[in-house]
């Protein structure tokens, strides 16, 4: 199943692998983030150093795939010509708590003119895309 | 104090092309900078091949070198480009000009600025490729791609926050195209918008409306910077610079929306030291131009400027407290990006400039203080003030 139609650009590994953990780890359903080796604290998006503590020790690590809507959006406006007959869709910011409010982009699952409430706890539903060239997977939200 | 720029500096040339929908200028965008410096220099009285530095922002195609040598400039001595996206550099590359006059660096700067969305890329479209690495990765196959959906998120927390109304938003939009019902440069002049009008429209991106999105249009704009020592020698009353800077707060820069300090316009760091600089207060400040990419950002940038309390904005943020002349802050009073034209905002300190002047379309009463905010939610983002010769 997926939130948007297809024909997006799809998500692939950076060539300096920054996020590689990240994605290699969503295709099979689990989240993993950036921590800090060193001061133990989370960051994201990636970086190659602590911003911090300075380290270079960062490595990912697997962490609960639920958080908080943060805040989010409803688009209505298509930009991309393989969402001309999408409709709106919802986009949401979501924060773990769990990982030092680190926030994620993913859409949220269910009726696109559903109401949203800033604050609501979500969990990540791993959107797979085992067909597509290259294949990945979108780690989106659902409500709990 | 010797480290600023306070009065150190004036605008003594403003000049703009006609400013077209996009994709229907006659000439090259290069051209069209040409011509917009051109235009500058003429309503400086200068020659062209006096100019000695130019000025731009957000990664402009127009080359210094090569603007030299179709003008046939005599002795190039600065070469700038303020780093950053969107609007956030327009005052920034005015105070990066204005730091090469302040210390000797170069006489004579031109700050401009030229876009053809119709003949390069148009910034409302995502990205039409197969893959995509990076931050974007992040981002982009989620269907977050344009500058709308970029920063709707911003302005929707900041108004959960606040409790602020869509009605605020829309009292900018309004101003904005009031102001350009009198100025026949306005893209959108002969184009009235009503309540009804702004209510009836389309949304792009909740929580903005058609009419909350700055346009996409061609043309190019330009000013002249020369030290103060001089600005009396020129044939208009002299614009002087009492502050131009830039910056951004914390990881304003973080990646995937991951600023701590989310809701903001980012402009909080940068307000202090611009006032401190100016050695003016907000009360002091008689018309605003104010960058609007969209209005939510306009709404947060005049609470950052500390024009409104953020708990105040829906008493605020009504049409007849926005325009001129009796509006208690008029604000973008050439229409600007919303209804003038898009020019990345550099249209907004040109018409600041009109202001001190008193030769704005809606021109303000006994302007000596005039404020460009530009380019909120990106980073860095600047600001700039500008004063009569009463100010200084």
């Amino acid at each position: 199943m997926s939130y948007l139609n297809s024909g997006l650009p799809k998500p692939v590994l950076a060539p300096d692998g920054l996020d590689s953990p990240f994605w290699e780890a969503a295709s099979r359903d689990v989240l993993m983030l950036q921590r800090c080796g060193s001061c133990s604290e989370f960051q994201w998006g990636p970086e190659w150093i602590c911003h911090r503590c300075h380290s270079e020790d960062v490595g990912f690590e697997e962490v609960r795939p639920v958080g908080n809507i943060y805040s989010y959006e409803r688009v209505w406006h298509p930009v991309h010509p393989a969402l001309k007959d999408q409709g709106p869709y919802i986009i949401v910011l979501v924060e773990l708590p769990e990982c030092n409010n680190v926030r994620l982009v993913g859409n949220l699952m269910g009726d696109p003119e559903q109401s949203v409430e800033i604050g609501a706890p979500v969990q990540a539903f791993f959107e797979h895309h085992r067909d597509a060239e290259p294949p990945f997977t979108l780690v989106q939200w659902e409500k709990v | 104090m010797s480290r600023t720029v306070r009065g150190k500096v004036a605008v003594v040339g403003i000049g703009e092309t006609e400013y077209y929908k996009r994709g229907e200028a006659p000439d090259a965008e290069f051209k069209l900078a040409l011509k917009a410096i051109l235009a500058a220099c003429e309503d400086a009285g200068i020659s062209p091949k006096r100019v000695d530095g130019f000025a731009s922002f957000s990664n402009d195609r127009s080359d210094p070198s090569h603007l030299a040598a179709a003008l046939g400039v005599d002795d190039l001595r600065f070469a700038n480009m303020q780093w950053g996206g969107g609007g956030g550099g327009g005052s920034g590359a005015i105070a990066n000009a204005a730091a090469a006059v302040a210390t000797g660096m170069a006489e004579c700067v031109v700050v401009f600025r030229a876009l053809a969305q119709g003949q390069f890329g148009r910034f409302g479209q995502g990205p039409q490729r197969d893959v995509i690495a990076g931050d974007g990765a992040h981002t982009v196959p989620f269907g977050l791609m344009s500058p709308a959906q970029s920063f709707a998120m911003k302005v929707t927390r900041f108004m959960h926050d606040h409790g602020v109304e869509q009605n605020a938003l829309r009292a900018i939009s309004l101003a904005s195209y009031h102001h350009a019902q009198n100025n026949p440069r306005a893209v959108m002049h002969g184009r009235p918008l009503d309540e009804e009008k702004y209510d009836n429209s389309r949304w792009i991106v909740e929580p903005f409306h058609l009419f909350d999105c700055c346009l996409e249009n061609d043309g190019a704009a330009a000013m002249v910077l020369v030290s103060a020592e001089r600005a009396g020698d020129f044939p208009h009353k002299p614009a002087y610079i009492l502050s131009a800077l830039s910056g951004s707060h914390y990881r304003a820069g973080a990646s995937v929306h991951n600023t701590p300090d989310y809701a903001s316009s980012t402009f909080k760091t940068v307000v202090p030291r611009l006032y401190d600089m100016a050695q003016v207060k907000p009360a002091d400040v008689n018309v605003l131009q104010c960058y609007e990419n969209f209005t939510g950002g306009v709404l947060m940038s005049m609470v950052e400027h500390q024009f409104c309390d953020p708990e105040g904005c829906n008493e605020f943020f009504v049409k007849d407290n926005l325009i001129a002349p009796s509006g208690k802050l008029p604000t973008n009073t050439s229409g600007g990006n919303l209804a003038e034209c898009y020019m990345h905002g550099l249209g907004l300190n040109i018409e600041a400039v009109r202001q001190i002047r008193g030769q704005s379309t809606n021109q303000v009463d006994d302007v000596d203080v005039a404020l460009v905010a530009s380019g909120p939610m990106v980073t860095p983002v600047s600001s700039s003030i500008f004063g009569t010769e009463a100010t200084l």
